[in-house]
This record gives C-alpha cells, sequence and structure tokens, in this order.
C-alpha cells in the first residue's frame, strides 16, 4: 500500500509521456489490466484486517479511477490530435479550379427576349409563333398596306417571287392569331424579321417582339400604361417616356415612343398604336365591339441600350469573345 | 422635307423659338431630323465691290484687288479666277471671324499686303462651292452685312415626314399645322386669277380619266429669256435643297414647295399639236431631263403629243421639250394624278423625284388652278411674257370623292379615355381645315381634298389626340383580367432546354437564315433550298434547309480567333421544300469541336469522339421524359462522316441526324476536326409525358453479369433487344459496363459486358428462376445474334 502513492504518480507520467494510441493502451494494460500493478493491489488486501480493508480498497480504486480518466483524456487528445494530423495531411488548395465542364451562355438576344416574355407573361399575355417565309397577304395586305403603298417602302423586303417573301415584321402573326381567335386576346409574337438593308445599324435579320392586346373597352391609356411600365421594369430604371404621333397602317393613332434615360437626350425605342378598323376587319373582329392596341419593339435596340454594345453586327458574328459576356 | 424657318414664319407667326418649334412639330408627329443654320457661324463679312483687279506681280494665280466696303477702300490679295473689277462679292473685313474660328487679319502674300479676304460660297458655310467668290447681284448695296443682305439669319428644319402625311410638303401646309398647333392664324397664299392677253390654246385629252381626271395648261408667249432669278427666290429654293437652275424652272419648283403642286414647263415650239395623257405603249422610249433613255412600261402614265411621249406622267419630263436658254414660249402644265397611277411607278425605273414623292402620297385634287395662277403671276414678274387662257380638262367623275366622315363624340372619349370638350374638337378639326356640321352626339366631318389620310373615324380621332397631345392624353396602369392561360406541364419549355445545354457547355448561337447556295448544298443535297429573288449578296442568298452550315460558320470564325474548344447550339427556323409545300420547322441544332475537357489542371487530353455528342443530346432528349422512345440508326447523310453516321428517330419517325462532319468538309471549311453535329426536330425534343409513380419494391434486386462476344457488326441495340426481350418480365434494367476488342478476342469480333438487374414487386425472386431467365437470354443471344458468352 506504501507504493500506490508513488505507482499512481508514476502510471500518470508514463500516461503523460505515451505519444501513441498503442503506447497508451500498453500503459493501461500495465496498471490497471487484470494483472496491472495496480489492480494487483487489490490483491494483496486480503493480507490486511477487516478493518482496515474497505478504506484501503477505497484508496486503491480511487487511485484507478484517477488514472482511468487521464487515460481517457490522454486517448482524446491523442486520437484528436491523430484525426487533427489526418485532416491537415488531406487539405487541399481550395483556390484550384473545380473539376468539369465551364458553361456555356445565352446570346444575349435571347437573354433580352426571355426579359420581355417574363414581362408580359407575368399580365396575362402569351407567346405566338408564327412562318418567318410569309405570303404578301398576311405580311402587308391584312395590315392595310395594300400593292404599291408608299409604306411598303419603310420596309425594303426580301422576296422569293409574286407572292412569298420574308416577313418584314412579326405582326402576320397577329393576323394569324386574329383570324383562328376570338377576343380576348393577349399575345406576344417574337421572333426573326428580315429587311434588305445592311449596315453598322441595320442587319438583314433581326429579332422583334410585337405585342397585341383586342378587348372591349381597351383605351389609348392602356397603351401608354402598358408601354411605359414595360420600358421602366425593362430597364429598372425610372425612365422618362415619351410618345409622339408616327404612322404605320395598320394602327390608327399610331405612336413612336422615345426614352431618355437621364442624359436628356430621346431615343426611339419602340412603335404602337391602336389597332386599325381595317385590320380587325381584314380578321373577322368587329370594330364597334372591339377595340385594341399593337406594339412593336426591336430586340438587338434594346439589347444594345440595356448592355451598351454600339455595334449591331456583333449579334451574328457569333464570336465566342462577344457572347462571352452575357453570362 | 427641308425648309427655311423664315419661309415659314411669313405665313404663320407662333410666338416660340426655333428649337420650340421644332420640338413642337416632333411631338405632333412631324418628326423633325435636324435644324440647321443656312450659313455658318460668321461675322464680319459685308457685300464689297471690286474696283480694280491686277496681276499679282509674284504669282501667276493671284490677284490684287482694290476693294471697297463702302466706307473704305482696301487692298486684297484674292486666289478666285473670277474676281474681276465691278463684281459685287461677299468681303470679310480685316477683324471678321469665319466658320471654324478662322479669325482675318492683315497678312502678306508673296510680298503684297492683304487687308481681308473675298469669301466664296463654302467658306461662308452656304453651301459646297468653292468654284469662285461669290457673285452678288449689281444692285447689292456695298458696306452691308452679307447676313443682313442674304437674311442669312435663318434656319433649315428637316422634317423626317410619314407617308401619310403628304398635305406637309409644302410650306403652305407645314404653316397650316403650326397654326394648328398654336392656335395661330395662318395666312394663305394669294394667286388672284391672271388676265390672259393672248387667246392662245393648246388641246389637252385625258386618254387614262382615272389616272388623270384634271389636267391644267396655260401658253405663256415671249419670255425673256435672258433674266436671272431673283435672289430671294433664289434663296429659298437653296434652303429647301433645290437648285436653281433657270427662271421657268425655278418657278415651278417654288410653286411645288410653297403650295405641294408639282408642275411643268414644256417649250411649246417643241411640242407637236395637243396633248394626251395616255399610258404608256409598252417599250415607248423617251428621254427624261437626267439624260438617260427609258423604255417605258405599259402601266406607266405619260403626258404625249402626236409624237410620241414628252413627259413620264408626275415624275419627270422629257429632255427634247424641255425648257431651255432659247424658250421664248412655254405651256405650263399643272395636272392632278391619281396616286395608285403614279405609286411604285418612278422606283421601278430606280427614280424618285420631288414630283413622284407628292404625286404618290396624294397631292391636293382642288389646288391645280390656283398653282398655275400662282406660277403665271411669278413668271411674268421675273421673266415677262403674255398669258393665254387657263386651259382645263377635267373629267368630274373620276375625281377623288369629297370624304364626309361621322365623328361620335363619345368614340373620341372612349379611345382617348379623356372627355375633350367639343369646343376643343371643334377648334382643332377645323383650323386642320376640316368643315364641321354638328349632329346629335357628334359631327359631319368634310375633309378637305389635301388630307388623303383621312376616311374614317378613327383617322379623325388620331387628328385631335395628335394636336391635344399624347402626352397630356391619360395613362392607365395595365391589369390583367384574362383567364390564367394553360401550362402543359409536359411539354419541355424552349427556356429549359436551352439552360440545359448552358449547363453542359454550350454558348447558343444566332446565325443568319440566309446562306449561301453551295454551302448549302454541301450540307443537304435531299433539299432543294428556296433562294432570295433580291439576296443581299451570295453570301446570304438561299434559305437554310438546316442549321448546320450556319454553325460550321460560326465554328470556323471561332477556330480561326484561336478559340480551339468550341461547343455552340442554335435553336431556329430550317426550311425544307417537300413536294409543293415548304416545311418551316423549328430545330434545335449543335457543333461540337476540340477536346473533351476545357483545358486544365485535372482535364484529360483527349479529342471529343462521337459519343461526347450523342451524350449531350441524349441527355437532351432525356429532359422531357421520353428517352426511351428514342433510337439511333447507323445511316449515311451528305455532310456525315460513313461510318459515324445516325439517324435519330422517335418511335419509327425521323426526327433528326447526329454525326462526325465529314473530313472533307472539315477540310474544305478549312476547320480543326473532329467536328460533330447534331440537328433534331424541336417538337420531338420538347414533346414530354407527365410522370407517373409505380409503387416501390421492398424486395431485394438480383443482379448477374455477363460477358458476351459478337461480332464487330452487331449492334449493341440488337443485342440490348434480344435480353429486354428474353430476360422475363422482372428485368428491371441492363446496363453495358465495358466493351473490348483486343487480345483475347478474335479479330472481328468484340466482347460486351453487360450488367442485368431483376426486382419483383411482391417477392423475392429465387436463383432458378434468374437462372432459368439467364439461360434464355444466352440461348437467345447466340441464336440471334452469333453472341457467345465469353469464355
Amino acid at each position: 500500500m506504501e507504493n500506490l502513492e508513488t505507482l499512481l504518480a508514476q502510471g500518470k507520467q508514463a500516461v503523460a509521456e505515451s505519444d501513441t494510441l498503442a503506447a497508451l493502451d500498453e500503459i493501461r494494460v500495465q496498471y490497471l489490466g487484470k494483472k496491472g500493478e495496480l489492480t494487483s493491489l487489490l490483491k494483496g488486501l486480503g493480507k490486511l484486517s477487516a478493518e482496515e480493508r474497505p478504506a484501503a480498497g477505497a484508496l486503491i480504486n480511487e487511485a484507478k479511477a484517477k488514472l482511468q480518466a487521464d487515460i481517457n483524456a490522454r486517448r482524446d487528445a491523442l486520437e484528436s490530435a491523430a484525426l487533427e494530423a489526418k485532416l491537415a495531411a488531406e487539405t487541399v488548395d481550395v483556390s484550384l479550379p473545380g473539376r468539369g465542364q465551364p458553361v456555356g451562355g445565352l446570346h444575349p438576344v435571347t437573354r433580352t427576349l426571355e426579359r420581355i416574355e417574363a414581362f408580359f407573361g407575368s399580365i396575362g399575355y402569351s407567346v405566338a409563333e408564327g412562318p418567318e417565309i410569309e405570303d404578301d397577304y398576311h405580311n402587308f395586305e391584312a395590315l392595310n398596306i395594300p400593292a404599291h403603298h408608299p409604306a411598303r417602302a419603310m420596309h425594303d423586303t426580301f422576296y422569293f417571287d409574286a407572292h412569298r417573301l420574308l416577313r418584314t415584321h412579326t405582326s402576320p402573326v397577329q393576323v394569324r392569331t386574329m383570324e383562328s381567335q376570338e377576343p380576348p386576346i393577349r399575345i406576344i409574337c417574337p421572333g426573326r424579321v428580315y429587311r434588305c438593308d445592311y449596315d453598322q445599324t441595320h442587319s438583314p435579320m433581326f429579332h422583334q417582339v410585337e405585342g397585341l392586346l383586342v378587348d372591349r373597352n381597351i383605351t389609348f391609356a392602356d397603351l401608354k400604361g402598358t408601354l411605359e411600365q414595360f420600358l421602366r421594369e425593362f430597364f429598372e430604371e425610372d425612365v422618362k417616356v415619351r410618345f409622339r404621333p408616327s404612322y404605320f397602317p395598320f394602327t390608327e393613332p399610331s405612336i413612336e415612343v422615345d426614352i431618355d434615360r437621364g442624359d436628356g437626350k430621346w431615343l426611339e425605342v419602340l412603335g404602337c398604336g391602336m389597332v386599325h378598323p381595317k385590320v380587325f376587319e381584314y380578321s373577322g373582329i368587329d370594330p364597334e365591339e372591339y377595340t385594341g392596341f399593337a406594339f412593336g419593339m426591336g430586340v438587338e435596340r434594346l439589347a444594345m441600350l440595356r448592355y451598351g454594345v454600339d455595334d449591331l453586327r456583333l449579334f451574328f458574328e457569333n464570336d465566342l469573345r462577344f457572347l462571352g459576356q452575357f453570362k | 422635307m427641308k425648309f427655311s424657318e423664315q419661309w415659314l414664319r411669313e405665313l404663320v407667326q407662333p410666338q416660340i423659338g426655333t428649337q420650340e418649334l421644332a420640338d413642337q412639330l416632333s411631338l405632333s408627329g412631324l418628326e423633325v431630323d435636324e435644324v440647321e443654320g443656312v450659313a455658318g457661324d460668321f461675322t464680319g463679312v459685308v457685300v464689297g465691290e471690286i474696283l480694280t483687279a491686277e496681276q499679282h506681280p509674284n504669282a501667276d494665280k493671284l490677284q490684287v484687288c482694290e476693294v471697297s466696303d463702302g466706307e473704305q477702300t482696301v487692298q486684297v490679295v484674292c486666289g478666285a479666277p473670277n474676281a474681276r473689277a465691278g463684281l459685287k462679292t461677299a468681303f470679310a473685313r480685316v477683324g471678321a471671324v469665319l466658320p471654324g474660328n478662322f479669325k482675318i487679319k492683315k497678312a502678306k502674300l508673296r510680298q503684297v499686303e492683304s487687308f481681308g479676304m473675298l469669301c466664296a460660297e463654302d467658306e461662308l458655310g452656304l453651301s459646297e462651292d468653292h468654284g469662285g467668290i461669290m457673285e452678288l447681284a449689281a444692285d447689292a448695296p456695298v458696306g452691308q452685312d452679307i447676313r443682313e443682305y442674304l437674311n442669312l439669319n435663318d434656319q433649315i428644319i428637316d422634317v423626317d415626314l410619314t407617308p401619310n402625311r403628304g398635305d406637309c410638303l409644302s410650306i403652305a401646309g407645314m404653316a397650316r399645322e403650326v397654326g394648328v398647333l398654336n392656335k395661330a392664324a395662318v395666312t394663305e397664299v394669294e394667286a388672284p386669277a391672271v388676265a390672259p392677253v393672248i387667246d392662245d390654246r393648246f388641246d389637252v385629252e385625258l386618254v387614262d380619266a382615272n389616272s388623270c381626271p384634271r389636267y391644267l395648261g396655260r401658253v405663256i408667249r415671249n419670255i425673256n429669256p435672258g433674266v436671272s432669278t431673283p435672289l430671294w427666290m433664289q434663296e429659298k429654293l437653296r434652303r429647301s435643297g433645290v437648285r436653281s437652275i433657270d427662271p421657268v424652272v425655278d418657278v415651278t419648283n417654288y410653286v411645288l414647295l410653297e403650295l405641294g403642286q408639282p408642275m411643268h414647263a414644256f417649250d411649246l415650239n417643241k411640242l407637236d399639236s395637243g396633248i394626251r395623257v395616255r399610258k404608256a405603249e409598252q417599250g415607248e422610249k423617251l428621254v427624261l431631263l437626267d439624260g438617260q433613255e427609258v423604255e417605258l412600261n405599259a402601266d406607266t402614265l405619260v403626258i404625249a403629243d402626236a409624237k410620241g411621249p414628252v413627259a413620264m406622267a408626275g415624275i419627270m419630263g422629257g429632255e427634247p421639250t424641255s425648257v431651255t436658254d432659247a424658250t421664248r414660249d412655254i405651256l405650263l402644265e399643272s395636272a392632278f394624278f391619281n396616286p395608285l397611277a403614279i405609286a411604285g411607278r418612278a422606283r421601278n425605273y430606280g427614280l424618285h423625284t420631288d414630283s413622284s414623292h407628292r404625286f404618290e402620297r396624294g397631292v391636293d385634287w382642288q389646288l391645280q388652278r390656283k398653282a398655275i395662277e400662282r406660277a403665271t403671276a411669278l413668271l411674268l414678274d421675273i421673266v415677262g411674257g403674255e398669258p393665254g387662257p387657263v386651259i382645263e380638262a377635267v373629267n368630274e367623275a373620276e375625281l377623288p370623292a369629297v370624304q364626309q366622315v361621322q365623328l361620335r363624340h363619345d368614340k373620341v372619349t372612349a379611345l382617348l379615355a379623356l372627355e375633350i370638350p367639343a369646343a376643343e374638337i371643334e377648334e382643332i378639326l377645323t383650323r386642320l381645315g376640316m368643315q364641321l356640321e354638328s349632329v346629335e352626339g357628334g359631327w359631319n366631318v368634310t375633309v378637305p381634298g389635301y388630307r388623303f389620310d383621312i376616311s374614317i373615324e378613327v383617322d379623325l380621332i388620331e387628328e385631335i389626340a395628335r394636336v391635344y397631345g399624347y402626352n397630356n392624353l391619360p395613362v392607365h396602369t395595365p391589369t390583367a383580367k384574362l383567364p390564367i392561360p394553360p401550362i402543359a406541364e409536359a411539354r419541355l419549355t424552349l427556356q429549359s432546354l436551352r439552360r440545359h445545354l448552358v449547363a453542359r457547355g454550350y454558348q447558343e448561337a444566332i446565325t443568319y437564315s440566309f446562306i449561301e447556295a453551295e454551302l448549302q448544298k454541301s450540307f443537304d443535297n435531299q433539299h432543294e433550298a428556296i433562294a432570295l429573288a433580291n439576296p443581299i449578296s451570295a453570301e446570304m442568298a438561299v434559305m437554310r434547309t438546316t442549321l448546320w452550315p450556319g454553325l460550321a460558320k460560326a465554328l470556323q470564325y471561332n477556330q480561326h480567333r484561336q478559340q480551339s474548344r468550341v461547343r455552340l447550339f442554335e435553336t431556329g427556323q430550317r426550311f425544307q421544300p417537300k413536294g409543293e409545300e415548304l416545311v418551316q420547322e423549328n430545330v434545335v441544332a449543335g457543333i461540337l469541336a476540340g477536346n473533351r475537357d476545357a483545358e486544365g489542371w485535372t482535364a484529360g487530353k483527349e479529342s471529343l469522339d462521337f459519343f461526347d455528342a450523342k451524350g449531350d443530346l441524349e441527355s437532351l432528349l432525356a429532359l422531357a421524359g421520353c428517352g426511351n422512345q428514342f433510337s439511333f440508326v447507323a445511316d449515311r447523310h451528305v455532310a456525315l462522316h460513313p461510318g459515324q453516321t445516325a439517324r435519330i428517330e422517335r418511335n419509327g419517325e425521323t426526327v433528326g441526324y447526329i454525326g462526325a462532319l465529314h473530313p472533307s468538309l472539315v477540310k474544305q471549311l478549312d476547320l480543326n476536326g473532329p467536328v460533330y453535329l447534331f440537328e433534331v426536330s424541336l417538337e420531338a425534343v420538347t414533346g414530354g409525358k407527365l410522370p407517373r409513380f409505380s409503387s416501390l419494391s421492398k424486395f431485394p434486386e438480383s443482379r448477374r453479369d455477363l460477358a458476351v462476344v459478337a461480332d464487330q457488326e452487331t449492334g449493341f441495340d440488337a443485342i440490348r433487344q434480344v435480353v429486354e426481350a428474353e430476360a422475363g418480365e422482372f428485368l428491371k434494367q441492363v446496363t453495358l459496363f465495358d466493351v473490348y476488342q483486343g487480345q483475347g478476342i478474335e479479330p472481328g469480333r468484340k466482347s460486351l459486358a453487360l450488367g442485368l438487374t431483376w426486382q419483383h414487386p411482391s417477392r423475392t425472386l429465387n436463383e432458378e428462376e434468374i437462372n432459368s431467365a439467364v439461360s434464355a437470354v444466352v440461348s437467345a443471344l447466340r441464336e440471334r445474334c452469333g453472341a457467345t458468352l465469353r469464355e
């Protein structure tokens, strides 16, 4: 019993000095195992008197518990050190690039189209599409632009033959919709359109979104409100909007819309108007019962203004250095 | 149309400045393109008179002039060949500042002192003319400021008129408009009848009275050919962009600008008997004023005399009968031509004239007499002469009808969402020249002859709105009242399709729908592409029948700019003629070239192969939930590698192609190959199905792996079909996990490693069941595919 203190002290020191889990376990066996040095002291209790035994036993057990606590603490420490070492060894350079496919991107025209579609979609317009090779009737006649009308000079048209042409606007889709659907109508018609003109500000192919709303009691004020709100939402700016009388054979009154983005310059951004009664008549809609408005905008033009692109031709060169800027 | 602000202000005097006037016109629908001074910015230039002009002692091309500026006489060195004694010209004194802040100082030219400068028109910003110093009239007051003398404190306003506003193609029309906008009085141009002093007549016959229902003529004899057009008229013409030619032509042009009536003057003595207004005979010839000889079409209206056409009606006069320096007797023409008879004709001959521009849009059919009287009076003032009576040929029945339009006040209110007071409506319309008769709830409106654009009620409402001001009308925030449109869940949206490809590394491209014919042919020999009648260039001549050529060109563009790894896709229409029909179908197409992986520290260096393209496409086809309806069938395609081409079928119907671009095309297009392409009908890709739940089995799966050896030519599809047919109804999945050729396998054969998985919904499958399924598969493979188990 006299060396209990010594044994405990030795054990504690050995525990403190152990540096691997295996060594620690050996120490545990050495002191606390079935034949361990502290365990063996319990066997010597038999030599003591019955009065002395409980106190001595308690002392030995207390020493065993103390050493066990040390071992546990040491094991925890060694284990967490081992884990830390393992983790340290597994450390990666998180600044290295990740593995896998770099993502591509949408064309800026698509991006702009989707933005326009989202706005009009949210106020109940659905998307209508139609053929790009059109007939003279749907592209011109039904829109109140008879042959030889001076307005035809405003559309430099690509022809295939006397009747077929590349649509100069997406308005034929509106005509086709009105032919096949009863009012109320709320559609937008996005798509490619073609004009025989090519320079820095004209492309022989470009994109338009036209819109059409036909219902009872639709007024000029509804048209103004819709487009004003659209332009502010599109640019996410409180742009100034002004409405200027213009002329399109398929609307009456006809309007051009200008915006001022704060630099005092008015930029023309879209054309619109109240649907011309003759256009309604061509499509079998009673202009006394229904009114409506139509509008059209050039998608590239809006994209140029929004993203600061300065040359229209860039949109169709498909240069990855250009396209990659719209991610 | 360009016009002088001063000229306009002779007829109407709104109390606003130039810029305000321009803004007001723009906001009323007459869009002002530009406002520019009639001369450059300069000061200190006066009317000077050259008193003497002597040869410069030291320079051949210079003269030394004595110039009087009204106060003193100074010495000026001048290089203009027309500098001569007695000439009055523009003189910039020492201290003058010319356009471009060019200060005139005392100078020495070749040792001779010079005090000021004699100016050409371009030096004062009057025109581009640098033919010599200005030649002013002999009565020009020496010493008067040139700005004052030439009336240069004026602006040229250039208005881009829409085709409906032919009525504004004149000073009188513009003045009327400005009068309406400012509620200002407008002075009418006076044109009292000029009494004839001779009775010379000239017969006029309206053969085609529908095209020309009214033709006025007047003979004027003994004009003085030696007179020049007065400065004021020359300046007004110049400021309207019209060059002064000779007094007779200038007067007709002046009346065209002032009143909007195109006119023509013939040399009377070159005309042969009466005028006939008729359609041309096909192939008749006429030499025009601009010197070119045209062969006339039968749809062209002409003015003819007994010998043949002398003018293209409403477009351009003929050269042989035109007025020249020697002309003493003229026939003036003032006619109304039906817009439909003129529209498009000038264009057919590559012409566009001030006259055709107006007649196409509509000239007031009641204006001809006023115009001919006005022109007569001006001519008599300038060149003198003896006028005959006005001869008028008219067919009243063919003249346009006077338009009567009903206007309901409540319609105005309903369309504009604002009740504009009746008095204001009346004022606007009256000032526009309409006659109003009040009726119950509105008006009967009589439209003046110059407004070809007003025939129905809404045309009048537009006029009211326009003058009231679009920006003064109310605004309603949109509200959606319509039922929410249905959304088809089974259909894949274009948006998600595009984003899927983007996520797989594809950049979206947009290529032209029209391409070069040869290129088109090398990508598709099945369809005859339809060609544009008027292409912009050979590169944009025919409509694509596939998106591949455009994408290949885009690849080429990028590869030639050091982009080695390219993946592009495009969605859009292709145009395939099929028999009589033209099929315009939306497709999605892609192109890939370069390495499989983007260069990087983890990346492999392998080039792409067919299965990269196929994998991307399969992932796309699977998006809508119907991936198992598609199959890839070995096929041939003119643009593709014969051993790496698949036709894509959906339930047996061809919906697209995929493959490697043919090496000869790779070479022809100077591409870095290999290049892979796919194109599929958008309808086939986006048509999907709604998911349908089936309950999950609680019992374990059983799997067996088989290695079978088959002939090289045996497609995996054939093997898979046999496995699926023979492995029993509880087969869940067949996986191909290895394909091997080489050592241990006979040449011409390949080894396929298949994993077969079974699962029963309500019990565990036992060993015997699996074994018997496996033996059924193995024996069927041997019999039908010549495939044996690998030993």
